[in-house]
């Protein structure tokens, strides 16, 4: 049970890495600020999503592991909604439109 | 594999500090200081000073952070003036040099501390118990050091009048920034009205188990500083005119109870600040609770700016 628990920990935050190098490569490769965007939300979403899974079954305690959930939908509205307004920030003119 | 991360994360954050100090553009010199600021975290986080850690985070990188970017608007007239009138190569080549014999000295001074260095932590730790708190960051700040800490509320007070005091004779006591435009259904209201309730409770929770793990009514208040600064921002609340008396009621009940506290100490307890036998936890939790509305207040006003607006401007 531990061994199947540490696999999934492995699988699941490499693949959470993947999304952040991902998400890197892409607001460093894309050519405007919505692509760039675009790019950011698969780090914050799914990235750091994939990381939180993996590191649940490693959480000492039931309340340890609810407040990395937490933290996870705390990244998930604030990302979302800056990249809102820089969206429209870039609509409305920004400096690299 | 440790000591690859600790060596990623120095170079990382040498790198920015640099970039901080040659970005040309002010705002991308403080977006610079805001990931150092977070990286510092890092940095602390894994020293495992995680109290300084979330001061770091909070006020280092996140509150300074914001005040940098609101100066830096106020600046944005008058930054293409400011960079042609470059300073001659003499003076350049002389800020250089001072700034770097200070870095030197100051790498110095840390290169030559003694093995280990002189620490009085063996007696914070004997001590701990006397103090009533589990986390001896909080022993120390609000009971063997409790002086400084009463100054540094106090010091935060004096900067907001400072600030106050730059407002124009016609706007004094007035309302703090510009009149609030309000989207009623823009996606800053929407968070305006998601967050604050989430917020209010992490930053008491801060300041709650800042007794036994790290935290405290620093990181606490500026938790909830953002989140009015939130409400603020998205034109869901006005400012308050900063005359108003329970604007200033809030802002000096925190340091007046510490101020009480302590002279109760010379007539309890034989010193400024010193507690009575037993008493010393229920003390420290009083001072903290009326601290952190104090701060909260201070901490929002402080980024609000001087009065802009007369009081009764909607």
């Amino acid at each position: 049970m531990r061994i199947a628990a540490d696999i999934f920990t492995i699988v699941a935050i490499l693949t959470g890495a993947f999304f952040f190098l991902a998400g890197t490569v892409g607001l460093l490769r894309f050519p405007d600020t919505l692509t760039r965007l675009h790019a950011l939300t698969k780090a914050d979403n799914l990235g750091l999503g994939l990381v939180v899974l993996g590191l649940l079954p490693q959480s000492s305690s039931v309340f340890g592991g609810l407040k990395m959930i937490l933290v996870w939908l705390l990244v998930l509205l604030a990302s979302a909604t800056v990249s809102q307004l820089i969206a429209r920030a870039a609509r409305r003119g920004g400096p690299h439109p | 594999m440790s000591i690859a991360l600790h060596l990623a994360l120095i170079a990382l954050l040498l790198a920015l500090a640099f970039w901080t100090v040659v970005a040309r553009e002010t705002f991308a010199a403080v977006a610079g200081f805001v990931s150092y600021g977070l990286l510092l975290t890092l940095a602390w986080v894994a020293l495992s000073a995680v109290d300084v850690a979330l001061t770091e985070a909070a006020i280092g990188a996140g509150l300074t952070g914001a005040l940098l970017i609101g100066a830096t608007s106020r600046l944005r007239k008058t930054e293409a003036a400011a960079r042609a009138e470059r300073p001659g190569r003499a003076t350049r080549v002389l800020a250089a040099i001072v700034a770097t014999a200070v870095a030197a000295a100051i790498a110095a001074c840390v290169l030559l501390l003694p093995d280990p260095g002189p620490s009085l932590a063996p007696e914070v730790a004997q001590n701990l118990a006397s103090t009533g708190v589990g986390n001896p960051i909080t022993a120390v700040l609000m009971s063997f050091r409790a002086m400084d800490t009463m100054l540094e509320a106090i010091v935060l007070l004096f900067g907001l009048i400072g600030i106050w005091s730059l407002a124009s004779d016609r706007y004094w006591g007035g309302r703090p920034g510009l009149a609030p435009v309000v989207e009623p259904n823009g996606i800053l209201a929407y968070l305006a009205r998601v967050l604050p309730p989430i917020g209010l409770v992490v930053g008491i929770y801060i300041l709650w188990v800042g007794a036994d793990y790290p935290g405290g009514k620093f990181q606490g208040g500026t938790v909830l500083a953002a989140m009015w600064l939130l409400l603020l921002m998205s034109g869901l609340h006005d400012a308050p005119a900063v005359s108003q008396r329970w604007v200033r009621l809030a802002l000096v009940a925190g340091p007046a109870v510490f101020i009480l506290v302590g002279v109760l100490g010379v007539f309890v307890a034989g010193a400024f600040l010193g507690y009575p036998e037993g008493l010393a936890k229920p003390l420290i939790i009083v001072i903290e609770v009326a601290l952190l509305p104090s701060l909260a207040v201070t901490l929002t006003l402080l980024l609000m700016g001087p009065p802009q607006r007369s009081e009764s401007s909607p």
